[in-house]
């Protein structure tokens, strides 16, 4: 039931219901009238649309192109993949025997447009549409079969066009003017005379292997086994293209209908079988919880959703580049078992702002990057910026002569620290181009403490011309 | 591929048997201090575990001393260095200018930060596996129980067969039994007031443990445009603590 208009309606039913002459839409103090005993609960439509997907995902193994029709319908295109499982009729069986199977009540016809299948489905289930019969089949189903909005449909009853046919009769001017073209459009693809492509949920990978399996497979050794020869037959066909997948999925598809997808992503063109399984192992290895076959997984497929141009690989004696590609696959392991935002490289950035100046990137993208490192130090100088810096600066209490001299004593972390050297300011000013507000100017100050602890304070902002009581951070220990 | 690892690997055992293997692989690599280079029979050796323990307060300069023994070892190699999200909150965050001021090229390093210690184990024992690495620096804080006896042997294992020269930085932990070749502590020192340009990296350094010689107790400075260890410019008559010999834990 769900809530409408300021009244709870009923908004699905299960058979029983249905038989015992209850219907969509009526009204729940209606239902209750006649059904006391009718046990009502709240629609949940999230669920819905996530069991929805479920079934989508499912649907995948039969073709790529699956695309969700909300609130209830999925539209598949089979166009070349039906002879796979012997012939139209039979594979739309399968599909509707199989989801029976499950416990869902379906509904589906298979037809040369999206739009003439979906109006089939609700009306003649099971049936398949020959080519050219759309306009046929279509006609005498009513007009409600077009799935329009209720006022447009409403708006055709009043006029007396109950069905498809009648509708297809008016001129398509007339319709155009008084409904738009976008009814006008689903009419032509409900008849079959023009085509609307769906738009798949995924994306369609670049490259992609599968293997069926008619005993569902279980164990490790199998899965592992049949994702090498697997991506053995992926790496040919990306020989045969000069290219390597820069991210691999590899999607398992469980005898019960669920579908684990698990990517991984390398950090330059692979098609290298032995690498790429072993990514894949250590992902799987690295999983919260693990792959859960469950009965078995009657389909694996492994797809290369991100291909780019790749040298042929040669062995060679080259020990920089063998050190080079060594490394890269380290980065790629490490960043498949901890994720990519763990596995990090410096990279410059042309910026004086301290924190942002040396920024760590994913080393899986950081690759080629040609760095301009430039230090700040002259010759035989100590360094001029911290070892360690702090993610936020921490502010510090401070004792200082005059406000706008470096303190002589600081508190940071509860532990007092007296100044024994200090060298600054080093002026910084904010990028005022990049922000809205202006921040205040920092005045950095190396300073030394009794103990031979060297730190990074800065004062913020100008004393008495941005502030008038400024205070003081610690940004960085130097060694 | 693997015919040519063989083969390298033939042509390195036949170099070797000629008495030339210094020339594919110097086992050792000289701090550029000459007293504790004299400690160490030439230098640092390759391929093993070393550790680097911090004393309070003193975590920057024990990543400073690990960082330049990493650099030392590497030569034009990557580090690796792997530490816990945990150390960047307390301990600060590796900074690339602060490498570059150093005079390590910060282009040269790969971080990985793990949630955890046993991430980090797994992260190194992974890390371990590649021949290509220059060396290998774990950041570890307090005393998690993951480092054992057997992780230590594990790691010291697995560091010599692929010659990969390994690193323990540890900060807030006691030194325990460990299958380490050196054992340091390091001590921030104080810089010299006379020294106009004061603030160079100097480090109290205790030798508390090598397995094939003596210990020892030095205060040495990172000098930071040759990337050596070097004796003080302006000597140790500054510093307050007297310079004797320790007697390790060997």
């Amino acid at each position: 039931m769900t809530k409408e208009k300021n009244a709870l309606r009923l908004s699905a039913l299960d058979r029983k219901a249905t038989s015992l002459g209850l219907s969509i839409g009526q009204p729940l103090a209606n239902a209750r009238a006649m059904l006391p005993e009718l046990k009502v609960m709240a629609a949940n439509d999230g669920a819905d649309h996530k069991l929805l997907e479920r079934i989508a995902d499912w649907c995948d193994r039969f073709t790529p192109f699956v695309a969700l029709d909300p609130p209830r319908a999925l539209l598949l295109d089979v166009t070349g993949a039906t002879h796979l499982f012997g012939g139209e009729k039979a594979l739309l069986d399968r599909i509707m025997g199989a989801l029976r199977a499950q416990g869902f009540v379906v509904r589906g016809a298979l037809a040369g447009t999206s739009m003439a299948a979906r109006a089939c489905a609700r009306h003649r289930d099971g049936f398949v549409v020959t080519p050219g019969q759309e306009m046929a089949v279509a006609a005498p189903l009513p007009i409600e079969a077009l799935f329009l909005d209720p006022v447009t449909t409403h708006a055709f009853r009043r006029a007396g066009l109950k069905t498809i046919g009648q509708v297809a009769n008016r001129d398509r001017r007339e319709l155009t003017a008084r409904f738009g073209s976008a009814m006008v459009f689903t009419l032509e693809t409900a008849l079959g005379k023009t085509e609307k492509p769906i738009s798949p949920r995924i994306p369609l990978p670049d490259y992609r292997t599968e293997q069926n399996f008619p005993e569902p497979i279980a164990t490790e050794e199998v899965i592992r086994a049949s994702l090498v020869s697997l991506a053995e037959t992926l790496c040919d066909a990306l020989e045969q293209r000069g290219e390597g997948a820069r991210r691999l999925e590899a999607a398992f598809f469980r005898a019960d209908g669920a579908v684990m997808r698990i990517a991984v992503e390398t950090g330059s063109p692979t098609r290298e079988p032995k690498i790429i399984e072993r990514l894949f192992r250590e992902k799987l290895d690295a999983l919260a919880d693990p792959l859960d076959p469950g009965f078995g997984f009657d389909l694996i497929r492994l797809s290369a959703s991100r291909a780019e141009r790749c040298e042929s690989a040669l062995a060679d004696f080259n020990a920089d580049l063998n050190a080079e590609r060594e490394i890269r696959f380290l980065v790629d392991r490490l960043s498949a078992r901890f994720g990519a935002h763990r596995v990090l490289a410096f990279r410059p950035n042309d910026t004086h702002i301290p924190e942002a100046a040396g920024a760590a990137l994913p080393a899986q993208e950081a690759r080629g990057t040609k760095s301009s490192w430039a230090s700040m130090r002259c010759s035989a100088e100590a360094p001029r910026r911290p070892l360690r810096l702090l993610a936020k600066p921490e502010e510090v209490e401070t004792i200082a002569a005059v406000p706008s001299s470096p303190p002589r004593r600081f508190r940071w972390r509860r532990v007092q620290h007296d100044v024994v050297l200090v060298e600054g300011p080093e002026r910084i000013a904010m990028e005022w181009w990049r922000h809205l507000s202006p921040q205040p100017t920092r005045d950095y100050f190396r300073v030394e403490d009794s103990n031979g602890n060297r730190f990074w304070l800065y004062r913020d902002g100008l004393y008495l011309r941005e502030t008038g009581n400024p205070r003081w951070y610690l940004h960085g220990m130097f060694a | 591929m693997v015919g040519t690892a063989e083969k390298l690997a033939n042509l390195r055992a036949t170099l070797a048997s000629a008495g030339l293997e210094t020339l594919v692989s110097n086992a050792r690599v000289p701090l550029g201090f000459a007293s504790a280079d004299a400690v160490l029979k030439d230098g640092l050796a390759r391929g093993v575990l070393h550790e680097v323990y911090a004393a309070t307060n003193s975590e920057t300069s024990a990543t400073a001393f690990a960082a330049g023994l990493a650099a030392r070892v590497a030569g034009k190699k990557k580090i690796l260095w792997i530490r816990q999200d945990f150390s960047a909150v307390e301990f600060g965050e590796l900074s690339a200018t602060g490498f570059l001021e150093l005079g390590i090229d910060p282009s040269q390093l790969l971080l990985v930060c793990t949630a955890h210690a046993d991430d980090a184990i797994k992260a190194a024992s992974d890390a371990l596996t590649c021949a290509a690495l220059g060396a290998l620096v774990i950041e570890i804080p307090g005393a998690p129980k993951i480092l054992d006896m057997v992780t230590s042997r594990r790691l010291t294992l697995a560091a010599a067969q692929k010659n990969v020269t390994t690193f323990l930085l540890r900060f807030a932990a006691k030194p325990e039994a460990s299958t380490a070749e050196t054992r340091w502590l390091v001590r921030t020192a104080a810089s010299s007031k006379e020294d106009e340009n004061w603030g160079q990296p100097v480090f109290e350094t205790d030798l508390v443990r090598n397995r094939h010689g003596r210990t020892g107790h030095w205060v040495m400075e990172w000098n930071c445009d040759e990337g050596l260890f070097r004796e003080l410019a302006f000597g140790i008559a500054a510093h307050h603590r007297a310079v004797v010999s320790a007697s390790g834990d060997r």
